[in-house]
This record gives structure tokens, sequence and C-alpha cells, in this order.
């Protein structure tokens, strides 16, 4: 009896497997977790599938290693937001070329009570030397994503050098924006993030839009396929047929239309002439 | 308070209107968590049995090895498995990166260990007990290991559910190399730290009570069986 029970939830184990393998028709796609997570994919990725009969595969992590994970093979595009990052990609041979797809921005959001007197400034540079100067809290992605990149830009920018308070007011969560959003929720910090899923986070707490509108924190989004020449099993055709899509009237309508509380979250650019600079 | 009284509501309701996305998700936590314990079952109660059993040189050293094994930090399996799988990897041409089946792998390398270090302990007992009647028949250690493993079987249940707890419960190792693909590789306990990410606590910790829920079933019905295996004295 117990053996016969045993055998037939090993069978039933093994059988299982099969039963979602069906073969179907998919690229993958390494992405950023603010894609990901601000519900842009469930959104527009239906619409493509049900026009091209792909699957698309979304592996979400940050911006570094999205871009690594393009590099080993293991996806057949990547679409991501660090363009610096994104070019030297490029420029290795990896993949490409770059095309810009849509562009939302960064905020700095912190605690309602405001210790560093923020609230309201345009001028990034203003707000992030406030912030220093008044020690106060501030969440690192530290993960080398998209959202790092920008943030230690913008430090730069500012002349301020955030190293200086590192293990004190300066924090790196080394973690996804989500998780950095938490961290700065529970420590009534400030913390750079990007429209996008800040405007589909849900834990606020007293977190507050502070600072916004600097032309500084514009935030593009560029996708590119990975190169075949390197790995002869990236699927060139139907990858180039999603970059082709996204790029297209529809897929840029589709991003268009993609809201939460009636605010659009990404703006589409492909069509935009790409600056040569 | 009110979060966690909004999560057990959450919970509840996901339960009952068999929310098909969630349906989906705990389907395939059971399927790779399953997948993976049979394969962890099929190396390591063997291993197990012949540990207690058979004396050899090295053994001990296996031993040690077996129990610090069952330490092995999910992450570091994860990362393992995730650059011997990737397309740049050895084992990159079978194409199983962020596939169901990587998780499996996954899976199967945290809790072989497990499953090993535990049955041996469980096993040596009961070999003590019937060493010497064993070998008076004559019985080599390649006889006496189905033997042993047929009648440590209720001890070992113990063992395979201390083993399916802890595949469940992973997150880190299925993470790396499941990718977390919406409808394809998302799990309970990673579909967990999505909404843990995007905030949504009471939804994390609704998802976190239908995972335990589950686990809860699964148990009561190896008890059961095992109640029901010892009344009919099988």
């Amino acid at each position: 009896m117990f053996r016969r029970l045993f055998l037939a939830a090993a069978a039933a184990a093994l059988l299982l497997p099969g039963a979602a393998s069906a073969q179907e028709r998919f690229i993958t796609v390494a992405s950023t977790t603010s894609t990901e997570q601000s519900g842009l994919f469930r959104h527009i990725l239906p619409i493509f599938t049900a026009e091209s009969g792909i699957t698309v595969r979304v592996v979400a992590l940050g911006t570094g290693q999205a871009l690594d994970v393009g590099r080993r093979g293991d996806a057949d595009v990547v679409f991501v937001h660090d363009r610096a990052a994104e070019e030297r990609f490029v420029a290795e041979g990896f993949g490409g070329p770059r095309r810009h797809v849509m562009f939302n921005d960064f905020v700095i959001v912190g605690p309602a009570a405001d210790p560093a007197r923020v609230a309201g400034l345009r001028d990034t540079n203003d707000a992030l030397r406030r912030v220093a100067q008044a020690r106060a809290p501030f969440i690192s992605r530290g993960d080398r994503s998209g959202t790092h990149a920008a943030e230690l830009r913008l430090w730069q920018l500012a002349g301020v050098d955030p190293a200086t308070g590192r293990g004190q007011w300066y924090r790196e969560v080394g973690q996804g924006m989500g998780p950095a959003l938490n961290t700065a929720a529970a420590q009534n910090a400030y913390v750079l993030t990007d429209r996008g899923t800040w405007l589909s986070f849900r834990n606020r707490q007293e977190l507050r839009i502070l600072v916004e509108g600097d032309a500084r924190l514009f935030n593009q989004y560029g996708v590119m396929l990975v190169n075949a020449q390197r790995h002869p099993h990236v699927k060139v055709a139907d990858g180039q047929r999603f970059i082709d899509w996204i790029l297209s009237p529809a897929g840029q309508r589709a991003i268009a239309s993609y809201q939460i509380n009636g605010e659009q979250l990404f703006f589409p650019n492909a069509t935009q002439p790409e600056p040569t600079s | 308070m009110n979060d966690l009284g909004a999560a057990a509501a959450t919970a509840l309701n996901l339960v009952l209107t068999a929310d098909p996305a969630v349906a989906q998700i705990v389907l395939l936590s059971l399927r790779v968590s399953f997948s993976a314990l049979l394969i962890a079952a099929l190396i390591g109660l063997p291993l197990g049995a012949l540990l207690a059993v058979a004396r050899f040189p090295g053994r001990g050293v296996i031993l040690t090895v077996l129990n610090a094994l069952m330490g092995l930090p999910p992450v570091v399996a994860g990362l393992l498995i995730y650059l011997l799988l990737s397309r740049s990897g050895p084992l990159g041409h079978l194409g199983l990166l962020f596939t169901p089946g990587a998780m499996i792998i996954a899976q199967a390398v945290l809790i072989t260990p497990i499953l090993a270090a535990l049955s041996r302990q469980v096993l040596e007992g009961l070999w003590e007990e019937y060493a010497e009647q064993l070998r008076s028949f004559g019985a080599g250690p390649a006889r006496a290991v189905p033997t042993l493993l047929w009648d440590g079987r209720f001890a070992l249940l113990t063992v395979l559910l201390a083993g399916f707890g802890r595949a469940c419960a992973e997150v880190g190792a299925v993470m790396v190399v499941g990718g977390n693909i919406e409808g394809f590789t998302r799990v309970m306990t990673t579909a967990i730290a999505l909404e843990t990410s995007a905030g949504n606590l009471p939804l994390a910790l609704a998802l976190g009570m239908v995972l335990m829920s589950i686990v809860l079933v699964v148990n009561a019905l190896a008890q059961a069986s095992r109640d029901f295996a010892t009344r009919a004295g099988v």
C-alpha cells in the first residue's frame, strides 16, 4: 500500500513536468525591474504575442546584470536604461544597434518631514548638496542598475562625493528599486527612483515626491538584439520582430496607453532622431 | 496588525476564488519541488543507506562534507548552476537556464545532501538493531540497503518532508536560475519576493499564507498515509 502510494506520487511528479512544456515560440528578454514591476510588460506583451504568436519571457534584473545576461548569451534581446553602459555593450560587440524606445523620469522621494529641506526644488545639484550637508539618510541602490548609474551621475554633477558618508547617512542596499524604496520608507530616508516604480509602489508610508522636473532626471530606455555572431543560438528573426514591433507605431501606442491612476508612465520616443553626440 | 488582517483576508480570497494566476504559480511550485524531491530521493536515500551500513576509508570525510552541504547557501548553489547552464557555460547547449528544469536541478542539488545525511542518521540506528540478523542471512551491504530503506520507510517519510519543506521554501536559487518569469518560472517564493519588492506587503504575506497552507496539507497527507499504512500493517 505504502509502496504503491509512493510510486504513484513519484510517477505523478515525473509526469507533471511534461504537462506545461508544450512547444511554443518564445524569446527571452533581459530587462529591468522598473519595466517589469511598473506593470508595463503585463500591459504591452499580450498585444505583441497576439499579433506575432511569439511569447516573451522577461527576466527582470538591474541594468548592469541584464546586460551581463546578454553578454553571456542567455537572452535574445536586452531592454534597459543606462545609455553609457548600453553603448559600451554595443561597442564591445555583444549586440546592437541600440535604439531609443521610450523615456520617463527619475524623481527624488523622501520623508514628508524633509529634514534636508529639498521639497519643491527643481535643481538636483542643489537638492543633493542639501541632503549631504544635512547628513540626512539617503538610500542608494548600489547594484550597478540604470538607476544606480543615474544616481552616481547626479552626485558627480552636484560635486558631492557620497562615499564620504558611506555606512553613515549614505546607505547602499545593493538591491532592486522596490527593496530600496521599502528600506527608505522604513528609515525615513531620501532615495532616487524612476517614476514608474514609484507610481506602482504601495508601501510608501511617509515618503513623498520632493524633487522632480530637472532635465538631469531624464531616463531613457534603449533596446538591442544580442549579437548572433557571438551566440549562434540567439533567435535573430523573432528577437528582431519584437524590436521592430516595439519601435513601430503599434508598439509605441501600446507603451503610451499604459497608465496608473490616469497617469502615463512611459513616453515613447522611438521616432525621434537619435542624437549623435 | 491591520496589515496582518488584510493579508489573511487576501489569502482567503485568493484560495476561495481559485485565482488562476495564483493557481498556476502554486502548481508550478509543487511540480518543481516534487520533481526535485524525487530526484534527490533517488540519489540521497540509497546514498544515506549505503553510508549507514558500509564502513570504508574516507567515510568520515564524506559524512562531514554531506553535513556541511546541508548548509549550502541557496544563492551559492543557484550561482553555480547558473554558470553551468548559462549559454557561455559548459552545459549551455541544453538551453535549460531560465526554465523550470533549471529550478528542479537547483532544488535537487540543495536537498540531496539533506536527504542523504538525515537518512544516514535514521538508518544507522536501524542498522545497529538489524545488522546481526541480516548478516546471519549472509546479506552484504548491497542486499542490506534496499531492506533497510524499506524497513525505515516511516522514519524516512519525515526525512522526505524535511527535504520537501526546504525545496518549497527556497527562494535564492530558483530566482537566479529560473529568472522569475511571469507565467513560466514564477513560483510561490519568487512571487512573494516580487510582491515584497513592489511594496505590496499584504499580498506578499497572503501568498506566504497560501504557501504555508499547501505545505501543511502535504504534511497532513503524508501523516495520514503513514497512519493508514501502519494500521493496515503494510
